[in-house]
This record gives structure tokens, sequence and C-alpha cells, in this order.
């Protein structure tokens, strides 16, 4: 019970010191300036990997299917959202496109028009996780019953298929073929992205912490004796990609909000590479681990290490050496060492409240 | 269907050099059970490779270097990535192959700047236009599928008639036993590995024959459509890799035929899935039991 206290204690503190500092940064700096960029995109990534460390960490499925659901989110998203006289500009090559409503105005007309646009806009990436966790199911199917690289190669090949779908003509009317998705409404501050991700990931750690989130780790130890122990293998797989997907997909949506455009050309493989090497940096198997890894990415690759990119680091001066593409080759040199070395990354499968305890108690040690 | 002939052409063309680098998949999977998925990357500086050394020197001298610096690079790929994680869980590795095929990706744009490198001097004799049944092409075409089947007839005959082909043979059986039997497993893999990335540097060379310009994701697909091609034929089966990458190029080129480039590599994920679902040995492989 105690235990207990402690950590709802500290995640008590840590929120409301959180909170603080994203509040006291919305009100100092505009919402243009890089940090609220480095926020919004690193709450984003945070969400995004948290949701695969649940499959690949907790479940033990190794997929590699994000991209593609965080397409779909960010799709449903910018098409529900695009306001309705923009959507002849959008829409350009296709008459204004097929729907000829939007989620916020919808929801303006009958809530007022600040409420109801940002009901609108988290319906739209409801709407966005659900689409992606329907299509979790229909892909679950087939692909749950396959083994550790099977599965991942297989996952990846239906992130390729649904890209090729949204790339394709016919369906343009809607996702706008290979055209761009634009002028779709964002929230200014930083402070509404880390409250939303932050509610999002608090229900992944409910999820993990619950009889579910059990059976799922025995799963991952130990397949045939998680089976011998009574649990439905399948049920449980299914419910873990499923849900993992959800919250993919309602990060897409999120990503697509923070970048202000979507193309489907973006949600290559690649994509789930970098969240995977996120993962892995963070410690597979821990939640406080991905989102530390995720901020400590997206700081360094979007502030910090800008320089190896531009000519100028640390004050030397090297335009010969600091050139476009250094900062992303030094990251994947970093990225292999922690491979390579450090198997368990930042955390291992420790969260943060553990390693504060840890260390209380070996401060109480010699005193007894 | 006169149409439609030169993509069937073009298919068999493709499909030859989606065998050679099937074939470097199939091997490492047939013996480590690992996805090597920084192998179309290899592929990919292969391309490079030929961009660079065959505008800076003559063909003779060119050529020999890109197979020397490709099979460097994937010996020492397996060397500093994959052998030091030997005991850890297949996971572990898999990671490990992406990390390096992100590595590789991001080194090479790099020192490419992220531009596509034109193949401003292809290789001379097979990038000649020739007329075939009335249909245009480059000369490659019909020299791969000749030069995949010759190198595939020799790759059989090693692995079946030398001592370090029935090495990687018993090591594909069973990796524990093989070591035990004083197998120097080491170098099989390594082997594995030289004979992998050869196949695939001749591979690419034909391959950006056929196209205007070499870019640091042009690995990727043909990376992914080979792995494919490899277990639509039976993972770890080298006459299933050549078979299934033909059939691959056949389709998928038949496919832009019809006019659906959009679905074109759709359809080889498609295949992918129809057949882990339905006969997830493949058309030569052979059954797998997991041992508890």
């Amino acid at each position: 019970m105690k235990k207990q206290n402690q950590n709802l204690v500290f995640l008590a503190v840590l929120l409301v010191v959180i909170l603080g500092a994203s509040i006291a940064v919305d009100a100092a700096l505009p919402s243009y300036h890089i940090a609220i960029k480095v926020i919004k995109k690193a709450t984003v990534y945070a969400l995004v990997a948290v949701s695969m460390n649940l499959l690949n960490g907790f479940t033990g499925l190794f997929s590699l299917g994000q991209a593609g659901f965080m397409l779909l989110g960010a799709f449903s998203y910018g098409v529900l959202t695009i306001p309705v006289d923009k959507r002849a500009g959008v829409y350009q090559y296709f008459d204004g496109g097929a729907i000829k409503f939007s989620l916020p105005e919808v929801f303006a007309g009958f809530l007022g028009d600040s409420l109801g646009s940002v009901v609108g806009m988290l319906a739209a990436l409801l709407v966005g996780g659900l689409l992606a966790a329907l299509m979790a199911w229909l892909i679950g199917l087939p692909v749950l019953r396959l083994k550790s690289d099977y599965l991942a190669i297989a996952t990846l090949g239906f992130a390729e298929i649904l890209r090729a779908f949204f790339q394709w003509n016919a369906l343009g009317p809607i996702t706008n073929g290979s055209n761009l998705l634009k002028s779709y409404p964002d929230f200014a501050h930083a402070t509404s992205y880390i409250i939303l991700a932050g509610a999002l990931v608090a229900l992944i750690l409910l999820l993990i912490n619950s009889t579910y989130g059990r059976a799922f780790k025995a799963i991952r130890d130990d397949e045939v004796a998680a089976e011998a122990m009574g649990i439905n293998l399948a049920k449980h797989k299914r419910m873990a990609f499923i849900i993992s997907s959800f919250f993919a997909g309602v990060g897409g949506g999120m990503l697509a909000m923070y970048n202000g455009t979507i193309a489907a050309a973006s949600f290559k493989s690649t994509m789930t590479y970098e969240i995977l090497l996120i993962v892995v940096i963070g410690g597979i198997g821990s939640i406080s681990g991905s989102i530390i890894a995720s901020f400590l990415y997206i700081f360094s690759s979007e502030w910090l290490l800008r320089g190896l990119d531009s000519g100028v680091f640390l004050g030397i001066e090297a335009p010969g050496v600091f050139k476009n593409g250094f900062r992303m080759a030094v990251f994947s040199v970093i990225i292999m060492v922690i491979v390579l070395f450090f198997r368990k990354g930042l955390m291992g499968d420790k969260e943060l409240p553990d390693l504060l305890r840890l260390r209380s108690r070996r401060k109480e040690a010699p005193s007894k | 269907m006169g149409q439609l002939l030169p993509y069937l052409i073009n298919g068999v063309s493709v499909g030859g050099q989606y065998a050679l680098i099937a074939i470097g998949y199939t091997l490492v999977y047939g013996i480590l059970r690992l996805i090597n998925f920084a192998h179309g990357d290899v592929f990919m500086v292969a391309g490079l490779v030929m961009v660079y050394a065959t505008s800076a020197m003559p063909m003779y001298l060119a050529l020999p270097l890109v197979l020397v610096i490709t099979v460097l690079l994937g010996f020492t790929i397996e060397r500093v990535a994959y052998k030091p994680l030997r005991t850890a869980p297949r996971m572990s590795v898999m990671i490990s192959a992406i990390g390096v095929s992100y590595l590789i990706q991001n080194l090479a744009f790099y020192f490419t700047g992220g531009i596509p490198q034109p193949v401003t001097t292809p290789i001379p004799w097979i990038s000649e236009n020739i007329s075939l049944l009335g249909a245009s092409t480059k000369r490659v075409t019909l020299v791969t599928p000749v030069l995949t089947i010759l190198l595939v007839l020799v790759l059989v005959y090693l692995i079946n008639h030398t001592r370090m082909g029935m090495a990687m043979r018993a090591a594909a059986k069973d990796f524990e036993t093989a070591q035990l039997m004083g197998i120097k497993i080491n170098s099989v893999i390594s082997m594995t590995f030289v004979i992998g990335s050869f196949l695939a540097a001749v591979g690419s060379m034909l391959y950006f024959t056929n196209y205007p310009s070499v870019g640091i994701t042009s690995g990727g697909m043909p990376g992914l459509k080979a792995f494919v091609a490899a277990v639509f034929g039976g993972i770890g089966s080298i006459p299933g890799a050549v078979v299934g990458a033909f059939i691959i190029g056949l389709c998928e080129e038949v496919i832009k035929g019809l006019g659906y480039t959009t679905f074109s590599d759709a359809f080889t994920f498609a295949l992918l899935i129809v057949v882990l679902c339905v006969k997830p040995t493949g058309l030569f492989g052979e059954k797998v039991t997991d041992k508890v």
C-alpha cells in the first residue's frame, strides 16, 4: 500500500511540474518558437513510441506496421477537419472532394465556436484511432498467427499496401491522391498536446497494470507457459494489436496536426524504423523510457544538433564536414552503439519510480 | 498481348535482378534465421559505388572494385553488427539489422548530399539499345536472366560439391550440432554474407544499368521485394528464391503494363501475406517445427 502511495505522489508531482512548465513555456514564447515545436513533436512521438512499446515491448509481438496506422489516423484527421470553404482549394484536382462537411464546424454549430471546434478536432482524432483499430482487427485476423520475423515483415507489407491505396487516384475525392492535404486546424499551445498525449499514455499505463497487461507480459515472457496458465493467446494478442494501433492512429492524427500537411509518401517504413529505434533507446518494455527517449531524440535532432547540418557546431566552423545529413549520420552511429553495447537502452524494463525507489533504498540501507 | 510484350520481357529481367538479391536473403535466413534488413541497402551502396567508380576509372578496374567493396561491406556488417549478438534474442538481432539499414541510408545521404546520383557512364555493351520481337529494350534485359541462371548454377554446385558448401548445409540444418562437429561456424556465416553481397553487387550493376540514377532509398523496395521472393519460394531454398523472384518480377511488370503502377508494390506484399497464411513454407521450403 505504501509503495502505491509513493508512486501516486511521485506521478502527481511530476504531472504538476510538467504541466506548470509547459504552461509557462506557452505563455513566454510565441507559438512558432522552436521550443514549442520540439515539445509538440516530442509529445506526439512519445505517444506513438509508447503505443509501439505496448506491442513490441510488453506483448512481445514484433510488429512494423506503425507507419500504416499513423497514416490512417493522419488522413482521417485531415479529411474530417479541413474547413468547408477551403476544400475547393485543397481538393483542386478532385472538384472539392467527396466529403462536404468538417467536424469542427459541425460541432461549432451547437457547442459554440471555441468549444465546438476543439470537440470536433478531438472527434476527428478519435475517428482516426478507431479506423486504425478496425484496420488492425482486419489485418490481425491473418497476420497474428505468424511468428516473430514473419509477423514483422507482414505488418510492414500491410503498411506499404495501405500507403499505395492512399496514393491511388481513384480514391482522390477522399484522400486527395498523391497531393497534399492542408489548411486544417491545429492546437496552438504545446500544453494541449501534452494534456492529450499524457491522458492517452495514462490510459496505456492503466492497461499495462491491469490483469490484461499482466497477461500481455506473460505472453511476452513465454507463450507456452502463458497458454498453460489459461491465457487465451489469440484473444490477448489481437487485443494488444488493436489497442496499440488505436493509439498509433491517434498519434498519426496529432503528427498531421503538428506538421500542417499530410502526404502519404512520408509514412514510409523509415518512419516505423525511427520509432522502433526510439523505443530501443528508451528501453524495450519501459513506458517512461520511451517518453524520455522521444524527448531526447526530438530535442537533439530538431534543436541541439542542428549545427551539425549547417556548418557550425560547438563553435567549430567546418562546412566541409558539418554539411547536410551529418546530424542523422551521427545519430545512427549512436543508435548502433546503443543497440550493440547497451541493449537495455536508457531504462531497461524499469520505470522512473522504480529507479527512485532503488536510490532511496540504497540510502536507507547503511542506517539500519 | 502485343502491348504487354515489352513488360513481359522487362519482367523476366527484373525477376533475374530480384533473384540475385533474394539469394542473399535466403542464404542468411537459412543459417542465422535473420531477415537481413540491411541487404537492400548493401545493394544500394553497390549501385552508388558503381556510379562513382565508373566515372572515375576505366571499366575493367571499376567493376571488380564494385564487387570487392560490396563484399567487404557485407562481411563488415556481419562482423560488427550481427556477430556480437549471436546469443542474443532474435528480436535484438533484427533491431540491429534495422539499425544498420538506417545507418547505411543516413551515411549515403551524407555522402551524396541526398541527391540521386545519375548513372553517367553506364556499363558499355549491355546498356546498348536493341530491338527484340518488335520491342525496343536494353541489352541488359536479355543478359540478366542468362547471367542469373549461370550464377545460380555455379552457386548450387558450390553448395552441393565443396567442403564449404557442405558446412553451410550443415549449419543451416542445425546450427549448434554443426558447431559441435567442428565446423567453424563464424567463417561459414561470413562466407554466406560474402556470397550474398557478391550476388547483390552483380544484381545492382544490372539493375541500375536500366535506371537513370541511384538514390539513397533505391535499395529499400528491391530489397523488400527480393525478400518476399525468398519467402514465396520457401526461405532457405535457393531454387525457390530464384523461381519466386522471376514470378514476382513478371507479375509486377504485368500489373504496370495493365496501368496499375501504384499497386505494383502493394501486390508483392499482398502475395507475401497470402503465402504466409496459406503455405508459410513457400513453394520449395522444408517444414520447420518450433522447438519449445
